[in-house]
Order: structure tokens, then sequence, then C-alpha cells
């Protein structure tokens, strides 16, 4: 198999007393999508966390592109290319699409704002994941629906030139249409090379994008596997712990 | 190499198109200035009818110069309104810088450099209190509030029992009390249209650069049409002789008006074309993203709290001009008259919305409705009660239309 884009050794982080993650493993793969599935609690938020630099991994090792890499400030994580799109997408309502997709990375010309210039590469980004769905890049964002806001975050992602895009539940407040939109657009970004690794709750959302499934129980990794090689029961198994004989406490 | 843009950038279409685009923006709310705009023209043809006086050249005359003081202040306002936050000290620390300002040239000092140490003072005050709002999160009413009682205080002591000191600096005086020569008034008129031009026409020549769709090239001509036509009716009639007594002709623009026109345009430039423009809006939307866009917000709120002063200041230097002293009392309403011009201009109080053109335009219509009702006899006590109503309305104008707009939350 190809070398991961992200791998993750034995990967810890404990609050206290409570240890979240108790040793993961885990490897996202350039242009595939890797779904992070497990129950409430099972320490899926603390990972993705770790990646984004916010909350760093107390032991264990991070490699991206095969290197060993620190990864202790967000500021780290986007220097590698690792970019997170959280739940609440962190968009400003009041600014159109262009001006969020750019936020605190304006293209500037002797001290001013090149409009122009991020209006086009705005607009090439949604372009280059065919999103075809929103009606004006200068649309205030307070104007657009659930689907298309996470639309904008995700292709934000890209403008940042990100390589390890980190989705956190993209599809969970989407209606049905929404929700074959936004999956589209997770299949196109993989497709276009990215690492891809999303937070998800449906199983159906799951099996239908995913590439590879990894199944994280009580803060342990307990299975990665291919989708097409496993059916939604045994990732249920894997969720609930049936399937697994790991030792509690 | 660079992919044509094919999806929509607003800019597409004839003129047909643009204007049914503009037409449904409307409908979803977004309404800016206009309705202050068209609150402008009713009253003017209002008072015009009920008024003999109302639009005599000296009467526009002083309309300009009474309003450019609350047009000052609440273009100062609009910077910290932005962010959701409030100065209400604005005015007294703006009084508090003059008094400071007054007091230092009454003792000897040379008056530019006592006028900067007025300014600082404005300066000092907006820092202070963006630290207190942004480093310890006292909140902004509450900080300002503080600053709002103590400053007339601090005011008393620089004045002394009076309570007033005379304003003896003449080139000071003369912003509000003298008058540009005719030419002077064509002159700036002429400034602003080319420099609104080249702004434009750079602005469509880097689109088009970029092969980005520019709107027809007849709005542009529009849009200087109406420059042209406003600010040319403007000039020529404050270029009429309007002297009441024929021995003492007065004639020309008065210089304040194109210190006004230069503070809104330098604003407004900041505000749309530079990184900290667009961060304050972005704070004022939603500082938890802006801040993990790696925008330094604590520091974007210091800045809107410091411009915020110091533009105020402008406002107390142009009120001292105009009246020739600084009293103790200064300053206390004009911030309450500036936050409902803001408003009623269209500028959102949640933050995150609005532009200095809307304060302007909305202290246009504080100032008119106070103008006429005065010069129709009514007591002052009608104009006060008068400009509460339209705050109300306005407030309301602004809330209902946000109500229907959907997913509209700011």
């Amino acid at each position: 198999m190809s070398q991961a884009l992200v791998q993750l050794k034995n990967v810890k982080k404990s609050f206290g007393p409570v240890d979240v993650l108790k040793g993961v493993d885990l490897e996202v793969f350039a242009g595939k999508v890797t779904a992070l599935v497990g129950d409430n609690g099972a320490g899926k938020s603390t990972l993705i966390k770790g990646l984004a630099g916010v909350q760093p991994y107390d032991a264990g090792e991070v490699r991206f592109d095969g290197e060993l890499q620190e990864l202790h400030s967000p500021r780290q994580a986007s220097a590698l290319g690792i970019e997170v799109v959280y739940q609440d997408l962190a968009l400003c309502e009041n600014l159109d699409i262009v001006q969020n997709m750019f936020l605190g990375r304006e293209t500037l010309k002797s001290g001013t704002l090149s409009e122009a210039e991020m209006e086009a590469d705005a607009a090439r980004a949604l372009q280059s994941l065919s999103v075809k769905t929103v009606r004006s890049v200068r649309q205030t964002v307070s104007s657009l629906s659930g689907g298309q806001r996470q639309t904008v975050a995700i292709a934000r992602t890209v403008l940042r030139d990100a390589r390890l895009v980190v989705l956190d539940e993209p599809t969970a407040a989407l209606g049905v249409a929404q929700t074959e939109q936004v999956l589209n657009l997770v299949r196109r970004l993989a497709d276009q090379g990215y690492g891809v690794l999303m937070i998800s709750h449906n199983l159906y959302d799951v099996f239908k994008v995913a590439d590879d499934i990894a199944v994280l129980y009580l803060g342990n990794m307990v299975a990665q596997l291919e989708t097409a090689k496993t059916t939604s029961n045994e990732v249920i198994g894997y969720i609930t712990g049936i399937a697994t004989d790991v030792k509690e406490g | 190499m660079a992919e044509k843009v094919t999806l929509q950038t607003g800019h597409e279409g004839g003129v047909k198109g643009q204007v049914s685009a503009y037409f449904s923006r409307l409908k979803g709310g977004d309404m800016g200035a206009l309705p202050a705009m068209a609150a402008v023209i009713v009253l003017m043809a209002l008072f015009a009818n009920l008024s003999p006086y109302f639009l005599t050249e000296i009467n526009i005359a002083n309309l300009f110069v009474q309003s450019a003081v609350l047009m000052v202040t609440a273009m100062a306002l609009v910077f910290v309104l932005l962010l959701g936050e409030i100065d209400l000290s604005a005015g007294v620390t703006a009084a508090t810088g003059m008094a400071l300002f007054v007091k230092l040239t009454n003792t000897g000092w040379d008056w530019p450099v006592a006028l900067a140490f007025g300014f600082l003072v404005g300066l000092v005050t907006g820092w202070v209190l963006g630290m207190f709002v942004a480093k310890i999160g006292v909140p902004s009413f509450v900080i300002s509030l503080a600053f709002y009682l103590g400053f007339p205080g601090v005011m008393l002591i620089i004045l002394g029992s009076g309570g007033i000191l005379r304003l003896e600096v003449e080139p000071i005086k003369a912003i509000m009390n003298v008058n540009l020569p005719v030419w002077g008034g064509w002159a700036v008129l002429a400034v602003i249209v080319i420099v609104a031009l080249v702004l434009s026409i750079w602005d469509r020549s880097r689109r088009l650069s970029v092969d980005l769709p520019v709107r027809p090239i007849i709005f542009l001509v529009a849009k200087i049409a109406a420059y042209l036509a406003v600010g040319g009716g403007i000039v020529f009639m404050l270029n009429l002789p309007r002297s009441l007594v024929a021995a003492n002709p007065i004639r020309g623009v008065p210089i304040v008006v194109p210190i006004v026109i230069v503070l809104m345009f330098a604003g407004t430039f900041v505000l749309n074309r530079t990184q900290f423009g667009r961060y304050l809006y972005a704070v004022g939307g939603n500082p938890e993203a802006a801040r993990r866009a790696g925008i330094n917000v604590a520091r974007i709120r210091i800045y809107a709290f410091m411009i915020t002063s110091t533009l105020a200041t402008m406002g107390g230097l142009m009120h001292i001009s105009r009246i020739g002293a600084v009293e103790a009392a200064a300053g206390k309403i004009i911030v309450l008259s500036a936050v409902a011009a803001a408003v009623v201009g269209g500028v959102s109080l949640f933050g995150g919305r609005g532009k200095l053109f809307n304060a302007a335009i909305g202290a246009i219509v504080i100032s008119i409705i106070d103008n006429g009702l005065g010069l129709m006899g009514f007591p002052a006590g009608v104009s006060f009660i008068v400009t509460g109503v339209v705050l109300a309305l306005a407030a309301t104008v602004d809330a209902l239309a946000r109500k229907r707009a959907p997913g509209m939350r700011i």
C-alpha cells in the first residue's frame, strides 16, 4: 500500500484522571475519504482537536508524508496543510462568500484589498469542486442554506492549500438533498487528491462516501476497515463494543 | 492557466438584470441607507412647504454647519458600533480634549502643540476603553458610562470655577465660520468626482484584468452624473450670496464641508478597502470565526475604540469652533444623538453592518428635523420628541425588514 498522508501511532491524551485517547493508531491517505466513527465519548473530537493542533496529544507520534511532525499549535497544523471544518463552520454571516473564504489571509496590493483577484480565486476554488449551487459568490453567508454554508467552509480549506481536510459531522444538520450535495462535494475533494477525514454519526453517509472506516471505541481504535470489505452490521458491532473485547476502565 | 470564472459574481447582466437584482436585494431586507435617504427627501419637501425660510441659501448653509458635529460624531461611533460595542463617552472625551486644548492655548502654548495634546486625550482614552473591553472583558456600555460620568468632572477641574473658556485661536474658529472662495467649492467638487472616477475605473480595470464580468459602463456614468448633479447643486447654492445684510456679503462653501467629506472618504476607504476594515466587520459579525481565522480580535477592538475617540475629538473641535468656547457640559447630549443618527441611517447596533455614509445621512435626517421644526417656531421640546419618534420608527423598520429576510440574524 502507498504511503499514508497522515499516520498517527499510539496517540494518547488524557484530561486529568480521564484517559480519552488510550493509544490510537490511524492512517489517512491522500485521495481517500476516511470516516471516523464511534459513539459519543469515544474520543473522536479529541482526536481531531489534536490533529488541528488545538489540543496537542500527550504522547504518540504524528507522521505527515512519512515525516515525524510536532503538532502543538493550529499554526503548525495549518502550515502542514491540515484544515479542520468544525460543526459551527466559523463563518461570518454578515460577510459574503469571497470575504469569508479569504478571511484572515486576504490578498493585498499596496496595502489595500485585491477584491477582484480574491473574487476570481474564490470562484475558481468553488468551480474546482464543481459547486454550482450558489447564486453569486458575492452573496452574504446569511442568505445561504446550511448545505451551501458547509460548501463554503469546505471550499475555504481548498483555498488555504489544505492537503488533509478534517470534517466534523458535515451533514449533521442538513436535509436529504443538501446532505447529498455535501457528500458529493466530499467525494470530489478526495477525487482531486486531498486526504479527507470525516467524522460522522450517520452510517448511511459513511458507506456512501468513505473508502476507509476507522472506529473508535472508548479511546481505542478498534478497527480500520475498507468500506468495500465490510458491512454496516460489522461497523455497528465495533461502535457498540459488541464485536471487540476491549477491557474497559 | 487561470480557468475562466463561470460562477455568478453579481456583476453579470445588462442594465435590466442589474436593476432587478438590486430590487431583489431590497426585498431581501438589505435596504442600507435607502430609508434614511427617502426621509431626507420627504422632510426637505415637507419643511420647504411649511416654512418659507427652510430652502433659503442661508438656512441650507446653516444646516450643513449645524449638522457637521453630529455627522462626525456619528461617523466616529460607527467604528465601535460595527463591533456591536458602544462608546457613551465619545462626546465627553472629545470635550475634555478640547478643554485641555483651549486651556493650554490660553496659558500661552502654541496652538498646534496644544491641539496635539487635545487629540492625545482622545487617543489615550480610546486605548484605555479598548483595553477594558478587549482584555478585561468589561462591557463597553458600563466602562464608557464610567468615563461619561467622570470626564465632566475632569473638565470642571481644567476649566476652573467658571466652567467655560473662550477659544482664542483664529484658524480653529475659521473651520465653522469661514467659507471657501467661490472657485474653492468647485475645486473640492472636482477633486471628489475625480477621486470617485479614478477609483471606479481602477476597480473596473482590475476586474477585467482577471477576466471577471463588469457592470454595464452606464452605471459608472450614472454614478458620476449623480455626484455632479447633487454636489453641483449644493456648491451652486452655497456659492450664492446669502447674507441678510447687503453690505456684508456671505458666500461660498463653509470650510467644514470639505473636512467632513474628507473624513468620510478616508474612513470609508479604511472600512471597505483595507484588511483592518474587513476585520472590523468580521469581528462584528462573528468574533469566534474571526479569531479562528487568525485575526487578533483584541487588537481590532482596541483600535476601533481609539479611532472612535479620536474621530469624536474632531467633532469636538468643530463644536468649539462653532461656539467659540468650551463649556463643562459639552459632549453629553451629542453622543446619544449620534447613536440615534447612526441607527436612523441604517447602522446595526448589533454589529457587523453599517457604513459611514449611513451615519452621515442619519445625522442629516436628525439635523433637518431639528432645523425645520425650529424654523416653524416649535419649542425645542417638540424637536426632541419628533427625533425620538423617528429613531423608534427607524429601529422598527430595520427590525421588520430583517425579520422578513430569511436567514438574516444580524
